[in-house]
């Protein structure tokens, strides 16, 4: 098991009112899965993707990432998972505007202390897994909107990831290029990549093998897919 | 490190400007630095080389009675202090770093005579054939003096520039007769330093200085002293060092030497060397202490500029929110963040400070020119103004680096 969220809390304080934003969310990610995660603006998908991201703790809870107890961990601890275990993607790309697409690709590595050859060739390799190894050189300015997310996308994977975390991947994008980040996205988990997507968007959701709505800061396991659609019929 | 570095200089280059006025205040204050210690050192080393003389590394030491030079009456020699001989010489030109010795007698005299011209203080000083080569005179015209003007008691004169312009005005002295004390001598040459050494005279302290020396003076061979003056009479030393640090060292040491032989009983009696490196070093001290007022004022001006520094810096950390907030989720430790803005400050006022010892140097040529003072440029206060100026931006940026560590990542992408 990848992920494994039991009884997760949160709850914000603003103005000494308590305001609680997740309730009670179990959720469990098994490995080499594509899940989304849908719910409206201010339903509490984004907490759920922040402490599932190990940027944000809960209230309460029991979290395990890949069998380690992550509520335990220290800050810098934390910042080694982020490192090594997560794999972010943000609706509006988060690029480095002033670094080319193989450095803003090799970030992470140079956190990781990974030497600079090094850190080339697995940039490149990145680039090459979601199709851009021929703009390495370009700024962000010079890429559209899909190229963008594809960079993020290469930047999420570079080290390796035990899972890749998207939120609203396709928000910023036309359905164009939107389609192509879904098609990238089943590329990679046919590859064996585990994917948690977080979407208000159906449609979008629905390319993921498991949907999960999030009302209210309560979880459930939304229409069943078409496979499983089949199997019940 | 190199990578916090390449980045550095890649958001300085984006702010082109912003930088530059940021660095302002760090290049003042270090150019004012610059310049005002390159003014110091230029003014101290004119002093040093003016009373010492350039690369003339000679040492003048004299009998003293208290703290004047040992005046002759018609007694002679003072019972107790033995004339200079062999023995103690060898003892001098053994101590460390003297290159040679000589010793001689002087007297300061008014009867000196060329017809109708006299000089009035001039010097005659009845010397060996060492003196000339261990105060480093070289013969301008004529010749030195020979075995021979010794052995056979010659009546026979060196004159320096001074002591001819004063005698002859412009005539040819070689060949002519003087007069000293009523006693004809044959002027056979002029002599010259070898190293022309020509004071500076800013002020009325400084004439004094140098008046003495260019009263003019009137050599003899010491064989013919007791013609005109008496057989036995204090001598003087002087001796010449292999440079210029070593003259106050080397002049005591010969100082005491000659002490150890003196056994009168009157303690006022002393060798002494006339130590001109202490009483340069009391002059440069007089200006520096001034000086080090200016120093602190522009020290001002850094701390100033360091707070700009400050400034710009949490600018920087609030417009790269975003940045920060990314590269924490991505994985980037506290450490990291915090060493990045830390260098990002460290090489901007670093850049500030190789530009501030830029203009301060050219700052300093263009005072030199304007007064007329010399400079020197210190390469120790260059090398330190960048190291400092580095220091100021590692102390200014720890608290926008420490504020960009601190940000927390969900607040920072939250930010569009």
């Amino acid at each position: 098991m990848i992920l494994d969220l039991q009884h997760i809390f949160k709850d914000y304080n603003q103005d000494k009112l308590v305001v609680p934003v997740l309730k009670d969310v179990n959720l469990q990610v098994e490995e080499g899965e594509y899940v989304a995660i849908m719910g409206p603006s201010g339903s509490g998908k984004t907490t759920l993707m922040n402490i599932i991201g190990c940027l944000d703790r809960p209230t309460s809870g029991a979290f395990e990432l890949a069998g380690t107890n992550i509520l335990t961990l220290k800050d810098k601890e934390l910042s080694n998972v982020r490192l090594n275990s997560i794999g972010f993607v943000f609706q509006s790309f988060h690029l480095m505007p002033k670094e080319t697409a193989l450095e803003n690709v090799s970030l992470p590595l140079s956190y990781a202390g990974v030497k600079k050859k090094e850190r080339k060739e697995r940039a490149l390799k990145a680039l090459t897994r979601v199709g851009l190894e021929d703009r390495a050189t370009f700024m962000p300015t010079q890429l559209s909107g899909g190229q963008k997310q594809r960079v993020a996308i290469a930047r999420a994977m570079v080290n390796n990831p035990k899972i890749l975390l998207a939120d609203e991947p396709t928000g910023a994008l036309d359905s164009k290029s939107g389609a192509q980040i879904m098609e990238l996205f089943q590329k990679l988990n046919d590859e064996g990549v585990t994917i948690v997507m977080i979407t208000h968007d159906s449609n979008i959701a629905s390319h993921a093998k498991k949907v999960y709505n999030i009302i209210d800061g309560e979880i459930s396991q939304a229409a069943e897919k078409e496979e499983d659609h089949e199997e019940k019929n | 490190m190199l990578e916090n570095i390449r980045l550095s200089f890649k958001g300085i280059w984006s702010h082109k400007m912003r930088s530059f006025l940021t660095m302002l205040g760090i290049i003042i204050g270090i150019a004012a630095i610059i310049a005002i210690v390159s003014t110091i050192k230029g003014t101290n080393e004119q002093i040093k080389e003016n009373l010492i003389g350039s690369g003339d590394n000679t040492v003048e030491i004299s009998l003293y009675q208290g703290d004047w030079t040992y005046e002759m009456g018609y007694e002679g020699i003072p019972a107790g202090v033995p004339v200079i001989n062999s023995q103690m010489m060898e003892e001098i030109k053994n101590i460390d770093h003297v290159v040679g010795a000589s010793a001689y007698l002087s007297r300061q005299e008014y009867e000196v005579y060329h017809l109708n011209t006299s000089i009035s203080g001039g010097n005659v000083l009845g010397v060996d054939n060492s003196y000339f080569s261990t105060c480093n005179f070289i013969i301008r015209r004529g010749r030195g003096f020979s075995e021979k003007d010794y052995s056979q008691f010659r009546k026979v004169a060196l004159l320096d520039k001074d002591s001819s312009d004063a005698l002859f005005q412009g005539e040819d002295p070689l060949g002519k007769t003087i007069e000293i004390k009523k006693e004809p001598f044959v002027v056979v040459g002029i002599v010259e330093k070898s190293k022309v050494f020509e004071p500076t005279i800013n002020s009325i302290e400084d004439y004094y200085t140098y008046s003495q020396d260019a009263s003019g003076k009137i050599y003899i061979p010491n064989s013919t002293w007791p013609i005109i003056y008496q057989f036995d009479e204090p001598q003087n030393l002087v001796i010449e060092v292999e440079s210029t640090d070593d003259m106050t060292n080397a002049g005591k040491s010969a100082a005491d030497i000659l002490n150890s032989y003196v056994t009168t009983s009157d303690e006022t009696l002393k060798y002494k060397a006339e130590d001109l490196l202490e009483q340069a070093k009391q002059i440069q001290q007089l200006s520096q202490s001034t000086n080090s007022m200016l120093i602190w004022i522009a020290g001002i001006s850094l701390i100033v500029g360091g707070i700009g520094v400050m400034n710009i810096m949490l600018v920087s950390v609030t417009e790269r929110t975003q940045e920060i907030g990314l590269k924490k989720a991505i994985g980037a430790k506290k450490s990291n963040i915090l060493g990045q803005f830390l260098t990002e400050a460290a090489v901007l006022t670093s850049m500030g400070g190789i530009m501030g010892v830029v203009s301060g140097i050219i700052l300093a040529e263009i005072i030199s020119r304007l007064s007329e003072m010399p400079v020197a440029i210190s390469v120790p206060a260059a090398v330190g103004a960048v190291v400092f100026s580095m220091a100021i931006g590692i102390v200014f940026g720890v608290f926008p680096s420490y504020k960009a560590a601190a940000l927390d990542p969900i607040e920072a992408l939250r930010r569009e």
